[in-house]
């Protein structure tokens, strides 16, 4: 999407109404408007400040609201912003508050998103997210994270009570994108200095989102009713949002069959079963996320991965319509890029890769090694690391049968999570198994990831493609610069890009108003209504 | 017999502390750490959280630390991976829930195996003894990660009778599948051992000089041949009633109960050091305070042991 476009968007969206799904005409309501949700593991955290993972997220979206939220097609709405204006240089932001309460009835203002993100940064948090404000490019993020500057001195001001003024470093083309992400939501300063770490609790917890919290059971279950006081509280139709623990999927599947729950994963391997048998249940979208085997092409890598005939031979011999079709049959996708297809504006280039059929890459492949010097006279060994994963490992097993007519023999390396994690940050590996989801709706959040100074722990380095990613913070249309980049990344391989994933999930026909639309899957419980079956 | 006591709880001190100093280091040898993920932290973030943390100091500080924590608090710090609480709360939270679940499978495992196993070595070689051999083979070969789920399709999905998981300590519906899937495999062992020694000591001279004097049968099982048949068993006991109140993993992974069990190894593999430290203690003391306890019913059941 074009810089124009999304804005032209946006502006459309600040004159409407705030969104809320409502029910259709004909349609009767359910007597018990509740929403019971899986939840795979216990919620960490519900500090806006401290969540680190897409569950705490989801619970975190109905109990607190941001300035901005995502509608069903994952396009940015109003959300406690009621609108904002933009600076020439693109360098300032000021939002206008709508009149909004917290859950204990006081006003929700500029001060309250000043004190939370300024807690985020705070050292003394110690907050595992405070990389967000400083990916938002907020002054003085970095300064204040490193302890160079005061939390007093970050980028965000409350003019007044209704006027936030957030000045940015550089200009930032997604950073309204990221407003809808919980790490900057609004806390209740109040709350929080009168108890401590125990404000999350049932009880102590005040928001400002639709829900309160009034039960949470570790690792069990957490309750949340209607708030009367939420500024949208009568187009809320949803009257109680339970999140329930199931720890193991294929026991989560048997208790959404029994009626305890809306929303269930579908487990590996079952989606082509279920979606015959209940084709209105289940579900496949895309999802934002996109998986690869990385190459260690750093010092400490092996000495074949650092030609790149040898690394696009193994990237094109790899059959990625087995994998996906054979082996995942959720409705994933093969790719060919590293940045998700389903990404807004975001446009695939026509590589080798694209458009070659898989014989006629099988046969490049074998060309490649040969001129590279390698073959089944002369073979590689490497080894392909994973996480343990039923799924990591059914396709490293495929990727070795791929890769083995090559002459390339691949020992099977499979460790413990943090194992992985930590080998891969420390170059200790050959190829290793990865996964990067995007932060928000655009290319960047994935491109970044190959840059110089990027997470990158294959250790690549091109230095046009990090000046494209340089410009594209102050482009105007970004979408060239990110093809570019992906061509870069077909020529260099600088890793295999396997698949890119999709959402499989049995959703109850009695609830509606669930986004199938947007590709980072993020729902508003605000928006879901149960119809009478 | 309480100077007996008294020493072994002295002793019990040095190897629990020598149980936190091992531990500490060999969860500090693990690659990777508590803060250690995909998403690798900028390094000034890893530094803040280290710092609040404490794990920039060198390790014998830390340990030093947590054990004063410990000992002058009652204080097992704060949990690394939930960043709201505290390990005291954490096992606050879990600990009941296993210790419930966990002391009525126990109840129930150690009546139905003793009373299965007692069954078959009177009526040895008879229907019966083959029924009851034939139950406790068949529950010792049905794991409870396969009785779990066969459980939840049975009574949740086919029957709708009980809830497929989740906890309430106010609702008994929750507690009977947990209990069923832990005690099952552990009644087939007690069965089986409590069947081997009552069928040695039905043998013994002690049983024939008590049928020889007339002494109704009854009795004769009661008094003289359960007691002593009930050593072997206690022995197997003491270590299985902390196992099953600390919590089985697969319990907690497939009710979703909120127990310890899950807790532990999840910390083990999150690297949440302090909670797997506070789960690995709270393990280590109540097997040393049961091993005790074991060791004075031996005093208590054979006359023969004099401590």
């Amino acid at each position: 999407m074009t810089k124009l476009f999304a804005t032209t968007a946006l502006l459309a969206a600040m004159t409407l109404p705030a969104y809320a799904v409502q029910p259709a005409e004909g349609e009767t309501l359910a007597e018990n408007q509740t929403y019971n949700f899986w939840l795979l593991d216990a919620i960490k955290s519900l500090d806006p400040a401290k969540n680190t993972d897409v569950e705490g997220s989801d619970v975190l979206r109905s109990l607190f609201e941001g300035l901005m939220n995502e509608d069903a097609a994952g396009a940015m709405i109003p959300g406690i912003a009621s609108s904002f204006e933009e600076s020439d240089d693109k360098l300032t932001y000021t939002f206008h508050l709508r009149d909004a309460k917290w859950s204990n009835g006081d006003p929700v203002t500029a001060a309250d998103f000043v004190y939370a993100w300024q807690r985020v940064v705070n050292p003394d948090t110690a907050s595992e997210y405070a990389w967000f404000i400083e990916l938002m490019n907020v002054v003085n993020a970095t300064e204040i994270v490193k302890g160079e500057a005061a939390p007093e001195d970050l980028g965000v001001k409350a003019i007044d009570d209704k006027t936030l003024e957030v000045t940015l470093t550089t200009p930032t083309p997604y950073f309204i994108k990221t407003l809808s992400h919980a790490t900057t939501y609004p806390v209740p300063q109040k709350v929080i200095e009168e108890h401590g770490d125990a404000w999350t609790q049932p009880g102590n917890l005040v928001g400002n989102g639709a829900f309160v919290l009034t039960g949470h059971n570790l690792g069990v279950d957490i309750t949340m009713e209607k708030n009367p006081q939420y500024w949208d509280a009568e187009n809320v139709v949803m009257q109680t949002v339970k999140g329930i623990t199931v720890n193991d999927n294929n026991v989560a599947l048997t208790r959404y069959q029994a009626g305890e729950l809306d929303r269930v994963d579908i487990p590996a391997g079952q989606y082509p079963r279920l979606s015959q048998e209940a084709p209105d249940e289940a579900i496949s979208i895309p999802y934002a996320c996109s998986y690869a085997y990385v190459y260690n092409v750093s010092d400490k890598g092996p000495e074949a991965l650092k030609d790149v005939r040898v690394r696009e031979a193994l990237s094109l011999a790899l059959n990625r319509e087995i994998l996906v079709n054979n082996v995942l049959q959720g409705g994933q996708r093969p790719s060919t890029t590293w940045t998700h297809w389903a990404i807004e504006g975001f446009e695939q280039p026509e590589t080798e890769l694209a458009t070659l059929s898989q014989e006629e890459k099988t046969t490049r492949a074998k060309e490649l090694l040969t001129e590279a010097g390698y073959g089944p006279d002369n073979p590689i060994s490497l080894t392909l690391q994973y996480n343990t994963d039923e799924n990591h490992k059914k396709l490293a097993i495929a990727a070795q049968q791929f890769w083995k007519p090559l002459g390339v023999n691949i020992t099977l390396n499979n460790v413990e999570w943090k194992v992985h994690t930590d080998r891969m940050q420390n170059q200790d590996f050959d190829i290793a198994r990865y996964a990067w989801c995007a932060d928000y709706n655009e290319a960047s959040t994935f491109l970044d990831w190959f840059r110089t100074d990027g997470y990158n722990s294959g250790k690549w380095s091109n230095a046009e493609y990090d000046q494209l990613m340089a410009d594209s913070k102050t482009a105007e249309d970004t979408g060239p610069l990110y093809k570019r980049a992906e061509e870069i990344l077909a020529e260099e391989v600088p890793a295999v890009f396997v698949y890119h994933y999709s959402t499989v999930d049995m959703i109850s026909p009695e609830i509606k108003g669930l986004p199938t639309e947007n590709v980072l899957n993020t729902w508003y419980a605000k928006d879901l209504y149960r119809l009478a079956d | 017999m309480f100077a007996y006591i008294m020493r072994r709880l002295a002793v019990a001190v040095p190897t629990l502390l020598l149980l936190i100093v091992f531990s500490f280091i060999l969860m500090h040898l693990a690659p990777g750490g508590p803060f250690t993920q995909e998403r690798e932290l900028p390094p000034q973030v890893l530094a803040n959280l280290n710092a609040k943390y404490g794990l920039d100091d060198p390790l014998w500080k830390q340990i030093i630390n947590y054990i004063w924590g410990i000992v002058a608090h009652f204080d097992f710090g704060p949990s690394f991976v939930y960043p709201d609480r505290s390990v005291n709360e954490l096992i606050a939270a879990g600990f009941p829930v296993t210790l419930t679940y966990g002391s009525l499978a126990f109840v129930a495992a150690v009546a139905m195996g003793v009373g299965l196993g007692v069954v078959a070595a009177i009526w040895h070689n008879s229907f019966l003894d083959y029924l009851a051999v034939g139950i406790s083979i068949g529950a010792q070969v049905l794991p409870n990660f396969v009785m779990a789920p066969i459980l939840v399709l049975i009574f949740t999905l086919w029957y709708g009778l009980l809830p497929g998981g989740g906890w309430s300590f106010n609702d008994p519906s929750f507690w009977i599948m947990p209990v069923i899937a832990l005690g099952t495999s552990y009644m087939a062992s007690i069965a089986r051992i409590t069947r081997s020694a009552m069928l040695e000591v039905l043998g013994s001279n002690h049983i024939r000089t008590a049928r020889a004097k007339g002494m109704p049968e009854h009795r004769v099982i009661l008094r003289h041949a359960l007691k002593p048949a009930m050593l072997p068993v206690i022995s197997y006991l003491g270590p299985v009633f902390v196992s099953m109140i600390t919590g089985s993993v697969v319990i907690d992974i497939y009710f979703s109960t909120g127990g310890i069990g899950k807790a532990f190894v999840d910390s083990a593999l999150n690297r949440d050091y302090a909670v797997m430290m506070g789960v690995t203690i709270l393990v280590g003391a109540l097997t040393i305070l049961f091993n005790l306890i074991v060791d004075v019913l031996y005093a208590w059941i054979d006359p023969k042991i004099r401590y």
